[in-house]
């Protein structure tokens, strides 16, 4: 028989996260930090919006790019928070969780060879999304001493003649990291000089510690080169509903809506439903559970600082990302002693980018009791390391 | 930086002042200066404990009853209110909008207890008209706390 599978395809790797959820499953005592998504439940009030719509019969298809009421809000919604004006029914498209659109939106853009700039560590999945859409994924390496922030020097230096379009991860999983507006006019001053595309993932927005989050598309001249890609999964506690959007200029998102036509029909429907309940008065609901990862992201930044462990000061997303490079272990073997000897789950800083060895992603998105214990188990881990080592 | 503080210190009056400082980022004299100011300026009442006596196996009886009362000259519902809560087996009263005037919480050992109170103490106040007692069958939640179902993680483990 022939080989049924795709070359390209067989040669894109499994993500380094499986291996350790492997491990993990068969240790039910096991305390983990590894989650990516919110420990909130979906607040009430638009889970009953999303059983209302399935009691009214609310079950068919939705247009295409989404309830129109829904892509209004969500002009709406970019409108209130970022000033930024988009066209509900040609600029805002609906689709399966922000992933989807990260997805599409590469496959409308690139023509084979052209290469994509990926920031890493980053999330896991835009380096596949570009090889299967047929782009070159070059990869910039970000550094602990800009606290994992792009520079545009950075960005300049990784620029070639094929490079369309940079991704923008911020607020980043798994650092933590932000982007503020300084260093966002000097990246948008390199992508206007060079004429490259911007495809911002900005689905943490709502989930920063420090200034209101800026979109790249809010620079000057830049909302027509940006994709920007945004849903309800981490501000509203929804992954399980996959919703999410793109924004962008009218004829990038109508090849975008193409391809989701074929591909997908339409996003949930219930979930669109619950969605616009979100949008309309779920902002009070996002205040409360940012307060609440606020205060978890001090108490684990200064527990690490007490154990001496180097760790940044992060301001996003639901992330810390401190170095373990003391031990000089690899952020794998750290991680595996880890979970193996002490019961607690972390992800290693590599899963999501060579550049983030000698790094742990460890999330908050748990309550303080669960934080403290797990703090407790990795404070006994580090000072046995550090006696086996004198 | 108060309001988060009484969020926090109203689910957890026991948390330690040094993990209040690290998680609102303050030091801990702040802290304190800031509870002191607010137990004196009367915005803590108090600290007390959520208990779910059922699992003790104490019996108690819980009641919600509605009062409707003769307004007095002068005075309004503040006077009958006062002579109402001064009963330490009062737990709450509360004025109300609506089809009667108070709703005053009680709780008592028995059955015949609380019964007693109402018949003897409450109806026969001057300007009581009339009251509806509602014994209370189980309790679900109280004080924003669910007291049946404990939470449970359902996520999966360790995702990107």
């Amino acid at each position: 028989m022939r080989n049924p599978l795709a070359e390209k395809v067989v040669d894109i790797p499994f993500s380094g996260i499986r291996k350790f959820f492997d491990i993990v499953s068969e240790m039910p005592d096991a305390i983990s930090l590894g989650v990516g998504e919110p420990d909130f439940d979906t607040p009430w009030h638009i889970r009953d919006e999303g059983i209302y719509s399935l009691e009214k019969g609310r079950t068919f298809y939705t247009s295409n790019s989404g309830l129109k009421e829904l892509r209004q809000e969500i002009a709406n919604y970019l409108k209130r928070r970022q000033n930024l004006e988009y066209d509900a029914m040609k600029q805002v498209l609906i689709t399966v969780g922000g992933s989807e659109a990260i997805d599409i939106g590469m496959r409308v853009m690139l023509n084979p060879g052209e290469e994509v700039l990926i920031p890493q560590p980053s999330y896991v999945s835009y380096e596949p999304c570009v090889i299967l859409a047929g782009g070159v994924p070059v990869i910039i390496n970000l550094k602990e001493e800009n606290e994992f922030r792009l520079t545009a020097q950075e960005l300049l230096d990784a620029i070639t003649e094929k490079t369309k379009i940079l991704v923008l991860p911020f607020p980043n999983n798994p650092t933590g990291a932000i982007l503020e507006e300084k260093d966002l006019q000097e990246i948008a001053r390199v992508c206007i000089e060079k004429d490259i595309f911007v495809m911002s993932d900005e689905i943490y927005a709502e989930l920063t510690y420090k200034e209101k989050h800026i979109s790249i598309a809010q620079m000057p001249g830049m909302q027509e080169r940006t994709i920007l890609i945004n849903g309800f999964s981490k501000a509203y506690a929804m992954t399980g509903w996959r919703l999410g959007y793109a924004c962008g200029p009218a004829d990038i998102i109508e090849q975008m809506l193409k391809v989701h036509q074929y591909a997908i029909m339409c996003a949930p429907t219930t979930s669109q439903y619950a969605a616009v309940e979100a949008l309309k008065n779920g902002d009070e609901d996002v205040q409360e559970m940012r307060e609440a990862y606020n205060q978890r992201r001090r108490y684990l930044v200064h527990a690490f600082r007490e154990m001496g462990l180097e760790c940044f000061e992060p301001f996003g997303a639901f992330y810390i990302f401190p170095s373990i490079k003391e031990f000089g272990m690899t952020s794998d073997e750290f991680a595996t002693r880890l979970l193996r000897e002490e019961k607690v789950a972390v992800v290693p800083g590599t899963a999501f980018g060579a550049c983030g060895e000698g790094f742990l992603r460890i999330s908050y998105a748990y309550s303080l009791e669960n934080l403290k214990i797990a703090i407790g188990r990795i404070r006994d881990f580090v000072e046995r390391l550090r006696k086996e080592q004198q | 930086m108060r309001e988060q503080l009484l969020k926090i210190i109203e689910r957890n009056s026991r948390i330690e002042l040094k993990e209040l400082a690290v998680i609102l980022g303050v030091e801990e004299a702040v802290i304190i200066e800031e509870l002191q100011k607010c137990e004196q300026e009367g915005v803590i009442c108090g600290y007390h404990t959520m208990i779910d006596w059922d699992k003790v196996g104490v019996e108690k009886v819980s009641a919600l009853i509605e009062v409707r009362v003769t307004p007095q000259r002068g005075q309004g519902f503040d006077n009958i209110a006062e002579r109402i809560y001064k009963y330490p087996e009062v737990n709450a009263v509360y004025l109300i909008s609506g089809g009667y005037d108070l709703l005053v919480s009680l709780e008592g050992k028995t059955l015949r207890e609380v019964s007693a109170f109402v018949s003897d103490k409450l109806s026969t106040l001057d300007t009581v008209i009339s009251t509806a007692t509602h014994f209370i069958l189980k309790k679900y939640k109280d004080h924003g706390t669910i007291l049946e179902k404990k939470y449970e993680d359902t996520r999966e483990k360790v995702t990107p």
